[in-house]
This record gives structure tokens, sequence and C-alpha cells, in this order.
């Protein structure tokens, strides 16, 4: 057997620099990546990157940051696998590798000119942070902007302080809520779903972006489907194992389509007939 | 593209005369008792079993072996991989239709974008020769029914066994460079077309489609029989071993992991060979699995083979060989499932072509 080096193959990982590094919540951290000096990593909200260690493997992250922010990129890591716990250990100076990225984003020039609800659930609000960010530095290219972010107690809200700048902010609408209060929470309780009926939307000129765990789609769909929202304007990121990036390992395949590649996010349009996709 | 004529007493000669161009691999029987056969490394005609049944293992692990390394690390260069691809020049002898189809199937997939480097450039090395079955191999094939018994192209040599001599099909610029040196082939006579024509118009008739269904009709089929029943038998059945997955000349589904070296300072990423039928295939980091049940996953994995592909590439992932039925510790017969799935949905028909009816 013969080994041949090839510069590029789709494998190949490009080393990147961890600049900060902030803890969220107690399972939850942030990154800011650089790549080396001069290199952009030229990506769209919603796209991810396979974050790899050698020795440890790779996992793919959603890109959390706004691409309007050109010199670095953030991603938010929860150590839930072999890879994000080795992550987690790691601090500003140390290395990670880079693949990517990957998929395709949210769907941007459809958006521009219109009114936008964005529904987050738990860390669905770390993509999403991506496209709320491009909104806000882009602001003029929108219309209404709303975000309803779900999470499952105050103490795992991720983004506390910019969430409370989106809430001083006058020119977007910011609603948030917890399945289960503690003593100091003023908020909302309740699943995210509570929070739709008393959204003021013109359902044909909105968008709704929608990005949380797989069983908040089917519930939020229907409330937003009651608004009158048509099934060609609801959007969704979907959650798969996206092992190789490349569309050919299996893992994130719904029916025909593959979720790195065709996504990881569709219009509900494309998949509502695919069974077991949401 | 031409046709030669290889007396057989010249075959021999053939197998040496490829063995001093490159490594020749060509089905072998396992053992004298059993009918089992794979494909080996081979240096005498002697070695190789004309007649065979599909091996254990497709040809497919030439071109996607189970173990292969994707990129190379060392700690000295931080975390940059050395992107790699393992080649081996080899020729390939007596590739029959079923697993030519197969190799077809990997080529659509490996070479949609983006392309799979690795997998294109490995195939490049390999220089494939086809040989025709002549008769039905067993009780499990079902190449009727997909139309995989006569050769449809991706091969660069061809033979047909026909009695003392094999009419031997050139069919690219690779093939013409295997036989260049090779003073034996003959030109075809008229009698040697006819005796082919002859033997590939008994084989349509000995090769009839297994399950009396329309074939056109098999992704709609598989598009209203979602819920049928027949998936959640086979799921109380099937024991996840993954062995149809691994056997399947058309599953390329891989894991992809770090395998470091004693040193841990230097090591390799590798692709290893997966299955769908695997419980943690389809989970996420939250712990959520797509497909929990078994019932689940074979409903995926024989949608893979009938529907899916068919969507995306316009292609049957299932080449007939019947492998994953051979293999099954649990005896899950594709033909028996596609049977009952086909009335179920009611797409069987008689004999007469009429729409079988449950009642």
């Amino acid at each position: 057997m013969d080994k041949l080096l090839i510069s590029h193959t789709g494998y190949e990982v490009k080393e990147a620099t961890i600049v900060r590094t902030s803890r969220l919540t107690s399972q939850d951290k942030l990154f800011e990546i650089a790549l080396p000096e001069g290199e952009i990593l030229d990506f769209e909200p919603g796209q991810f990157v396979e974050v790899s260690l050698r020795g440890v493997g790779e996992a793919p992250i959603s890109i959390c940051s706004s691409p309007t922010h050109r010199n670095s990129f953030e991603l938010c890591v929860r150590a839930v696998g072999r890879l994000t716990r080795a992550l987690h250990r790691l601090e500003a100076g140390d290395n990670i590798g880079i693949r990517g990225p990957f998929g395709v984003g949210f769907p941007i020039t459809k958006l521009i000119g219109h009114d936008l609800l964005m529904v987050a659930g738990g860390i669905g609000i770390a993509p999403l942070r991506s496209l709320i960010n491009y909104v806000m530095d882009n602001r003029r290219d929108f219309g209404k902007v709303q975000v309803l972010f779900g999470c499952k107690n105050p103490q795992n809200m991720l983004f506390k302080d910019e969430i409370t700048t989106w809430q001083q902010r006058l020119d977007v609408n910011f609603s948030c809520t917890v399945d289960e209060a503690d003593p100091e929470w003023m908020g909302n309780v309740g699943v995210i779903t509570t929070l739709i009926p008393n959204v003021d939307i013109d359902p044909e000129n909105t968008f709704a972006v929608i990005v949380g765990p797989p069983v908040m789609y089917r519930f939020v769909i229907a409330e937003l489907l009651k608004k009158g929202v048509p099934e060609e304007h609801i959007v969704l990121s979907l959650e798969r194992h996206m092992k190789c990036g490349l569309g050919k390992c299996g893992h994130c395949q719904i029916h025909d389509i593959y979720c790195c590649q065709d996504g990881p996010v569709f219009f509900y349009s494309r998949i509502k007939n695919l069974k077991g996709a949401i | 593209m031409r046709y030669l004529v290889l007396q057989k007493e010249h075959f021999g000669a053939f197998i040496e005369h490829l063995n001093l161009i490159s490594k020749v691999v060509a089905p072998v029987r396992k053992d004298q008792k059993t009918n089992q056969f794979s494909f080996e490394e081979v240096s005498q005609a002697e070695e190789i079993a004309l007649n065979y049944i599909p091996t254990i293992l497709p040809p497919k692990k030439y071109f996607m072996p189970q173990y292969e390394t994707l990129a190379e690390y060392d700690a000295s260069r931080g975390q940059n991989m050395q992107p790699v691809v393992e080649v081996e020049k080899l020729i390939l002898f007596g590739v029959h239709t079923c697993d030519l189809a197969g190799i077809q199937c990997l080529n659509v997939v490996f070479n949609d974008r983006p392309k799979d480097i690795n997998y294109l450039i490995r195939k490049g090395y390999i220089t494939l020769i086809g040989l025709e079955c002549n008769n039905y191999c067993d009780s499990f094939a079902s190449c009727g029914l997909m139309g995989t018994f006569l050769p449809q192209g991706g091969y660069d040599l061809f033979f047909t066994d026909l009695n003392d001599y094999f009419m031997v099909h050139i069919a690219t610029q690779k093939g013409e460079e295997l036989i260049k040196n090779f003073q034996f082939f003959t030109d075809p006579a008229p009698k040697h077309f006819k005796d082919l024509q002859h033997l590939r118009e008994k084989k349509q008739d000995t090769f009839e489609p297994e399950v009396p269904i329309d074939r056109n009709l098999i992704p709609k089929m598989f598009a209203e029989g979602f819920e049928a029943k027949v998936w959640e038998e086979i799921g109380n059945r099937c024991l996840s071993c993954a062995n149809c997955t691994n056997v399947c000349p058309t599953c390329y589904c891989f894991d992809v992991m770090d395998v470091p070296n004693l040193d841990l300072k230097t090591g390799k990423r590798i692709r290893v060979w997966d299955s769908c039928q695997n419980e943690p295939f389809a989970k996420i980091a939250s712990g959520e699995s797509f497909r929990a049940l078994r019932s689940d996953r074979k409903r995926h994995r024989f949608n893979r083979k009938f529907s899916y592909p068919v969507k995306r590439y316009n292609k049957f992932f299932c080449t007939g060989c019947g492998r994953c039925s051979r293999t099954c510790m649990a005896k899950i017969d594709l033909k028996e499932t596609i049977t009952q799935l086909a009335q179920e949905t009611g797409y069987l028909h008689t004999k007469e072509g009429k729409v079988w009816t449950s009642s």
C-alpha cells in the first residue's frame, strides 16, 4: 500500500487559535477563534465547522457569531462528548483544528426586506445568534424583528449579557421564557409555544426562523401555521450528527437528503413530508 | 471497444501475464467443503474459482477499505493534519455483473460533489476485469428483479466463459493496455458472436424477476409502504449485527476517528465502515436517536437501497447479489421482505399480471 500526500482532500485540518474563552453556564463555554493571520473564515449564519483535536477526533459545531465580524468567529460548545469535554479544558492561546465551513446557512437574501420572527430553544440560540447579530448589524435591511427564546431555567440561559442588550434595543422585540422559574425570575414561565399566540405579526410578510431541540419544532410550527405564516416562510435548522461534513458518511441522512450538505437549514415546505425529519 | 477470443488453454498464461503487471486478486474458494468464496491475491489460474457465488465481502473492500487513513498528524505540526490517500495498483479479475453494478453505485456517490478524493484516486489504480455469470448463483439472488445479470459497463475488460474459450470485451484504454503484450488473443469469428448471443438470450429466460412487481414502481411502493407492518416484523427479528451492511456492495457509511500511535504525539485520522443498523448511528449530542427502533433502522436500510438513491441519483442501490439475505443471522430475506411489502401495498402481481389482493 502506497501513501500519497495530497494537499486538498476535504479532510485537511487547518490550525486555528483560541483568542478568548468565557463560561456561559456550568456546561457551556464560548470560544472566540482566529485563523492564522490574514485568513478569514468565509461563512454564512447557520453554517457549521468541524472542530478537531488531534488524537481525540472531530465534532460539528455551529458558528454562533455573525460574519459581519471578520477577524474571528465564535463557537458555543456544550460539554457532552469526548471532543467537547476536551475542548472545555482549553483556554486562550491553545490551538484547535478547523474544517469547513459546511452546509447551507439561513437564506439571508430571501429574508431581506421582510419581518423576522426568530424562535430559539435551549442551545438553539447559539446558531440563531449568528443570524440575530447579523440582522442587528444590518438592521435597515429587515422589517420588524422579533426574537422568542425559551430555555429550561434561568441558570441554563445562554448569552445572558447579550440578551440584556437585545432587550434594551428599541428596534427589536425580545421575549424570553423558562420552563422552571427561580425566585429572581421576573419573566414568562412556560414552554416556548406559550409566547407565540401573543406575538403580533403580519404573517404574509414574516419569515419565521426556528432553531431548537427536535421535540420543539412540531409544536412551534403548528402555532406558526395557526398564526397564518405560510409553510414556505418557515425556516428551520435541523440537528443531526454531521460526522464527515461532506455528504458521504450517512450519519446525518434524512430520506434522500444529507443535513451536512443540503442543510442544516431547510424551508419547512421542503422537509414537511419527510417522515422522521422533525 | 472491441471483442477478442482467448482459448481456455491460454488462461493460465494470461493470469501469469497479469501478475507481471501488478498484484492480481480474484475469487477464491475459502474451503473445499463450503460454498464460500472471497476475493484474494492469486498468482496462478488454478487458484481462481471461475464458477462462484457472490464472495463473502464484495470487491468494495478494495475501493473503500474497511480501515482507511484520511490524514496523519504530528504534534510538532500543531493541529494541522496532512491529508493522505492510500493506494495500491491492483487488477481485480472475475467481478460479476452484480458487483460491477455495486462499484458503479459507489462511483456515483463518491463523484457527487464534494467529490471524495480518496476514493477517486484509489479507483484510478484499480483495473477491473468482469466475468459473466452464466447461471443463477443461488436462491438468495435477485439480480433478475434488479436487472443486473447482464453486463452494463463499469469494467475495463469483460470475460464470458463459452465452454472452451472466453469471449473478451475490451471496454477501455486501460483494458487495451492490459492485453497489449499478450500474444494469445485472437479475433472473433461470427460463430463466437453467435455463441455469445445465444448465452445472453438463454439468460434472459433464466433470470426472471424474482418478485413479481414492476421495477419502475418500486420507489412509489416504498413511499406508500413507509408505515407497513413488514418493517416492524423484520425489526422484531433483526439482531442489529450490521452483517447486512458490511457485506452490501453499495453500503458506504463510515465513522471517522483518531488512532494515536504509542508515542501519543503522532497518529492518524481514519475512516472505518459504519452501519445505519447500529443504534448509535443516528444519535445526536443531546442523546436523542432518530432511529432508535430496529424497525426504523431496517426500514431506513431498505429505503436506502430502493427509494432514497433513486430520488438522489436516479439509481437503485440494490444489485441483487443476495449477500444481505445470505449472511443474515436472523434469516431476514430481502426477497421475502420486498414480497411482503408488495403484498401490503398492493403492488404484487400474479403471473398473469393481475394485482395481488389479500382478500
